[in-house]
């Protein structure tokens, strides 16, 4: 946990634009850093007793390039969506929605759970808070698929390990997934599935909270936290999945992996989103598997489908859900959802192939 | 005596906001009553979606991340 002084920033006696210096030196450390990730981890592995082409030599040389790399760009992209989210709040964005009609309604929610604010621990509090102000149903669906979905982290990373059109084609497709999802199950008017206290719930939106405006210097405080607390909470997550990773670079053959999730196998795109289910990980710990997945000759659709299914359609998540939703509403939720992953997945690997 | 709730699934940041405002209070000679509130239903009615909120005397002055210490003065002292 990170600790919160209580001394206020002495922000009133620093000027402004030594701030934006220091984020451009910051930037200029972290280029020089990103640059020498290759010579340093060849380096660390020549050092090492093991063959560089043995199994354990490439395993850990995936390892150790990738650690450095994901914590750097995580850092990056983590401190840049800060500064983005200082302009949104989770309450800003419920007035944004409320009095839209569906239809457009569902695609600025998607859009705007790109944005907002949002962490597992705060899906209740915001699902409540939308439907009691007269969301439409379909519409907090939207928000609530895209917002774990299409996040930052996910988009960066993906951007930073896999290139840039993968990363296009995941925040095209996980909006649309959204939308349709939420669209649908709209259409299905299941507003009476809800629990009866949250269905009879009405909030006071009259009240708004008008918070103090911000500095430069306070959003860019605000980036510094959103790394503090992302990156302090995520980071065991990501040395998970890097070993995960490495072990599939070092150990898994490809032809046994091309033959099970390569893109002749029909079946591996369904079999890809049941197994996503109940696994749960962030965005930031899944996609060093996906990585390697990729490496060894996995079809980019099922891979991608995966990963959907494991960040969108987590079992904790749905336990908490469970507390303002009935279990068949539940039920509805993850079949559309899957549906949308399990058409994305094959839309990808016909796409790229 | 100033009515102060904080509103939040007991996560760190509201119990450390509930002591900031109890700390500012003692230290400003303000006598209040804060209580920390984990209902949802009494949460949402407020229309507050982002934790830690702040509620003194009914009225929502705070809604998300940990508020600065000038900013708890303010309210303290309107």
């Amino acid at each position: 946990m990170t600790e919160h002084s209580y001394a206020p920033a002495s922000s009133e006696t620093v000027e402004p634009w030594k701030w934006l210096a220091g984020v451009g030196a910051a930037l200029v450390v972290w280029l020089l850093l990103y640059r020498s990730l290759i010579p340093f981890s060849e380096w660390v592995v020549a050092r090492l007793p093991v063959d560089r082409h043995s199994h354990l030599g490439e395993a850990l040389a995936f390892f150790i390039y990738d650690t450095p790399k994901v914590l750097l760009l995580l850092t990056l992209v983590v401190f840049a969506m800060g500064i983005v989210r200082s302009f949104f709040s989770p309450e800003q964005t419920r007035n944004l929605l409320v009095g839209h009609r569906e239809g457009m309604a569902n695609v600025l929610a998607a859009a705007l759970g790109v944005v907002t604010p949002f962490c597992s621990c705060s899906a209740v509090p915001i699902f409540i808070g939308f439907v009691s102000a007269g969301i439409p149903l379909g519409v907090t669906f939207s928000f609530l698929v895209a917002a774990p979905m299409v996040n930052e982290v996910a988009l960066g990373l993906l951007f930073g390990l896999v290139g840039w059109k993968v990363a296009l084609a995941y925040l095209a497709f996980g909006l649309s997934i959204a939308v349709v999802a939420g669209w649908v199950i709209g259409r299905l008017g299941l507003e009476h599935w809800l629990e009866d206290w949250v269905r009879n719930l009405r909030a006071d939106v009259s009240q708004d909270v008008s918070s103090a405006p911000m500095t430069v210097i306070d959003r860019i405080n605000a980036g510094i936290d959103a790394v503090k607390d992302i990156v302090g909470r995520v980071w065991m997550w990501i040395i998970a999945g890097i070993a995960a990773g490495a072990l599939i670079h070092g150990y898994v053959p490809s032809d046994t992996l091309a033959a099970i999730m390569g893109r002749e196998a029909w079946w591996s795109v369904p079999a890809a989103v049941l197994l996503g289910i109940p696994m749960y990980s962030n965005a930031a710990g899944i996609i060093p598997v996906i990585e390697a997945l990729l490496g060894k000759g996995a079809a980019l659709g099922t891979v991608l489908a995966f990963m959907m299914s494991v960040i969108a359609l987590s079992l904790p998540e749905m336990i908490i859900l469970r507390k303002v939703l009935s279990l068949r509403l539940i039920a509805v939720f993850i079949a559309v959802v899957a549906s949308g992953i399990l058409a994305v997945g094959y839309l990808f690997n016909l796409l790229f192939s | 005596m100033k009515q102060v709730k904080v509103y939040g699934p007991g996560c760190s940041r509201c119990a450390l906001t509930a002591k900031m405002i109890e700390e500012a209070a003692a230290s400003l000679g303000i006598p209040v009553k804060v209580e920390k509130i984990t209902d949802m239903a009494d949460m949402a009615r407020h229309g507050i979606l982002s934790t830690p909120g702040v509620v003194i005397d009914g009225k929502v002055v705070h809604a998300g991340g940990l508020p600065k210490i000038e900013t708890i003065n303010g309210w303290l002292n309107a």
